[in-house]
């Protein structure tokens, strides 16, 4: 979307329509002459995957829709409708609900690489904004998936993270109220819910959309950190390179994803979930997904309640001001060997956390979710704003050829496969 | 390096040492279910068709006294990758029940004789009557219940986890029927000391320990005309696998169509992999 564009219509037709809506010269410059760092690893391939399920879940949402029933005495009876009744309505919920959780599996995957490989610094802020704010949105449409088929869990589950909004201080109990549609969670809050579960993964597709141009803009950071700096040696066009790359990454993907749904389609799943709803049996043991596992221990390690929200919500907001507190001027983890000790502490806390949410609490699993939560918040505002200032990264090769030339130790190919197009970019 | 590693070490022992404890506290002496043998587990499992039909019978007769399963009609007994009931069985078996309709022109409701489409009916006209048979404990619908129910093989760290991700590699997705097998064989004498009120009953398998089911199944209870020993054992594991078959129908179709699924995805990816060495032969990266 930078710099000069490559495309020749090549009849009359295409060069009519170039005149007036140039939508096959903006494909082109964006999925085909793009120019990609030519040392990408498969980390840069979970952008392509997220792209692949978001439409996923969208095509089989839409159909979903179609058989479900959102009011709290039917939606039960409806999902079971569909795995029974409907032709490959099995498949569809199955790909439905093991989709959410794939979607995350990718998602983290692409948050780390960013974390790992310092994306999220300049000239790449909003991007990484525009990142976080998918984030956020993928999480609260999950949440509201989670609730339609109206079993215990889904519930319960809802249940407790609305009642987290009345620690609000004066107004809270007010706003439960308003998000419940009543005094409880009920047929209210379920059809709200199915309502904004079926908006919501379009405002993600539109924030996708932002997300890429402005990556588009920028250009993509790569495992050395440093710049394009000659577009020739650097780059590789995008279609051939990339687009095979990353359509065998998604194969790869798709493999592990049909895994889950037709051997084990219910393990990401709680079992009480296939009990329908009850107001009045409270589950013994509530839990969330196990994407907001980590989030969950966090909200309950502090001990108030209002103190957990806000511990909650900052975890995931502090990410957003990421570029800012870290002071590096180096981006890549691989030249950066006391960060990329901290990055491989920060992931084992993470995953720490992710089995402590998922934990009855006791005394001992609470006395670990602090220091672990303690630990997160530190990492982001102490550990990465110091450690720029002391750490004294590695040499940094000049260029991503040099980058590459150091690795494979043999300068042979070098600039014979300057494909990507002439760019003004840099 | 070697620093960093024995610091993540140490700090791993203490983390699992703070969350021992935890299960101690927690600790309701159940009785871990055995593993059964299904023929439905696994890649290419699929139900044996014989043990549904038995299972339908044992369900017929002893379960459905008390238990519902609303979401089955008769004519899924019929349904290919399930007891596989000839048309003219499933339409004696509908028949065997009385189900209230209506209403008719005259405005009246009416009993006629069960259909082939007709859902399972329930022996008790609504969840009030069941609870007040059932000494006040409601019989939970059979229809997902197979699904419904898990456990864990244990609730420590790290076994737990390395639980969950062997169950992933190995499929291991029969909790539900393992449960219900250990739950109806799991009936015991209290321990000494342990008071039981009146209208609850003593099991090792039921979380908590008490039931209000009575045991359902004894030897020679339903009657079998395969041979197949007329055992409280094997009808529970007949009755059990009629549940899954219950709370998952699809389970065939979908394994097999995952393993074309999988054949598909495995040989596209191979002939991508090639396709994406080949392009990228003669580039450094
Ligand atoms: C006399 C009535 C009656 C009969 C017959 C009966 N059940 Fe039950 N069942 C109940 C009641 C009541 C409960 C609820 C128990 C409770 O909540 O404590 C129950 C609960 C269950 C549960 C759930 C236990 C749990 O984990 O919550 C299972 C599984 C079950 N029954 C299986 C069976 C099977 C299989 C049969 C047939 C072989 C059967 N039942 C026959 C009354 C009955
Ligand atoms: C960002 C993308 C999406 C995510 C992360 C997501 C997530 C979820 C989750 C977790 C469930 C619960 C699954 C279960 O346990 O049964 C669910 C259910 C559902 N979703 Fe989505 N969803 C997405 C997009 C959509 C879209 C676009 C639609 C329709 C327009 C949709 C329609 C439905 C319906 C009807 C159900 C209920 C049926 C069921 O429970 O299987 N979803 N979703």
């Amino acid at each position: 979307m930078s710099g000069h564009s490559s495309y020749t219509p090549s009849n009359g037709f295409s060069r009519w329509l170039d005149n007036r809506l140039p939508i096959v010269r903006l494909a082109h410059d964006s999925f085909v002459s793009y120019p990609t760092p030519r040392n990408l690893n498969y980390f840069w391939t979970f952008g392509g995957i997220l792209s692949l399920m978001l439409v996923a879940q969208i095509v089989t949402g839409i159909v979903l829709v179609m058989h479900y029933t959102p009011e709290s005495t039917m939606a039960f009876g409806s999902v079971e409708h569909i795995m029974r009744d409907v032709n490959y309505g099995w498949l569809l919920r199955y790909l439905h609900a093991n989709g959410a959780s794939m979607f995350f599996v990718a998602v983290y995957l692409h948050m780390f690489r960013g974390l790992y490989y310092g994306s999220y610094k300049a000239p790449r802020e909003v991007l990484w904004i525009l990142g976080v704010i998918i984030f956020l949105l993928m999480m609260a449409t999950g949440f509201m998936g989670y609730v339609l088929p109206w079993g215990q869990m889904s519930f319960w589950g809802a249940k407790v993270i609305t009642s987290l909004f009345s620690a609000i201080p004066i107004v809270g109990d007010s706003v439960t109220t308003w998000l419940w549609g009543g005094y409880s969670v009920d047929n209210p809050t379920l059809n709200r819910f199915f309502s904004l579960h079926f908006l919501l993964p379009f405002m993600i597709a539109g924030v996708v959309i932002l997300h890429v141009w402005a990556l588009h803009v920028v250009g993509q950071n790569n495992p050395s950190g440093v710049e394009v700096t000659d577009v020739n040696k650097d780059t590789v066009a995008f279609t051939p390179y990339a687009t095979t790359k990353d359509g065998f990454a998604m194969l790869c993907f798709l493999i592990f994803y049909s895994w889950f749904v037709f051997y084990v389609p219910n393990f990401l799943g709680h079992a009480d979930n296939y009990i329908p709803a009850n107001a009045l049996v409270t589950p013994a043991h509530i839990v969330p997904e196990w994407y907001y596992l980590p989030f969950y221990a966090i909200l309950r390690a502090v001990p108030s309640k209002l103190g957990g929200v806000i511990a909650m919500f900052s975890a995931i907001a502090l990410l957003a001001f990421l570029p800012w507190l870290d002071t590096s001027k180096v981006r890549s983890a691989t030249f950066r060997p006391v960060y990329r000790a901290f990055f491989w502490i920060l992931v084992i806390v993470c995953l720490g956390l992710g089995y402590l949410g998922s934990q009855p609490p006791t005394d001992g699993t609470t006395f670990v979710a602090r220091i672990f939560t303690s630990y997160y918040f530190m990492h982001f505002l102490v550990i990465l704003p110091l450690l720029g200032l002391f750490e004294t990264p590695l040499k940094l090769p000049t260029s991503i050829a040099d980058a590459i030339l150091a690795k494979t130790g043999s300068a042979a190919a070098m600039g014979h496969a300057a494909v990507a197009e002439p760019n003004t970019k840099g | 390096m070697l620093k960093i590693k024995i610091a993540l070490f140490a700090g791993f022992v203490a983390v699992a040492g703070a969350l021992s404890p935890a299960t101690a506290q927690e600790a309701h002496h159940n009785l871990v279910p055995e593993k059964q043998n299904w023929s439905f587990s696994g890649p290419f499992g699929t139900y044996d068709h014989a043990q549904l039909q038995r299972g339908y019978r044992v369900f017929r007769e002893v379960c459905s006294n008390c238990h519902s399963m609303k979401f089955m009609a008769f004519r899924n007994l019929a349904d290919k990758g399930g007891p596989e009931f000839s048309e003219s069985q499933v339409k004696a078996l509908a028949a065997e029940y009385k189900i209230k309709d209506g209403p008719n022109d005259a405005g009246e409701m009416y009993e006629r004789a069960g259909r082939a489409s007709d859902y399972f009916p329930w022996t008790f006209a609504n969840p009030e009557a069941a609870k007040a048979a059932n000494g006040g404990a409601l019989p939970p619908d059979m229809s997902v219940l197979a699904k419904a129910r898990s456990f864990h093989r244990c609730d420590w760290f790290p076994c737990d986890v390395s639980n969950a991700l062997l169950d992933v590699v190995t499929q291991y997705q029969e909790h539900g029927p393992d449960y219900i097998v250990g739950l109806l064989n799991g009936y015991a004498t209290p321990p000494a000391g342990e008071e039981i009120a009146p209208g609850l009953n003593y099991n090792l398998v039921m979380p908590g320990n008490k039931i209000a089911m009575a045991k359902p199944l004894s030897d020679g209870q339903v009657d079998y005309t395969d041979g197949t020993p007329k055992t409280a054992v094997q009808y529970s594991r007949d009755v059990a696998a009629f549940l899954m078959w219950a709370a998952e129908p699809k389970l065939e179709e979908r394994k097999k169509t995952g393993f074309r699924a999988m054949v598909f995805l495995i040989l596209f990816a191979t002939l991508m992999w090639f396709v994406k060495r080949r392009v990228w032969a003669d580039v450094a990266h």
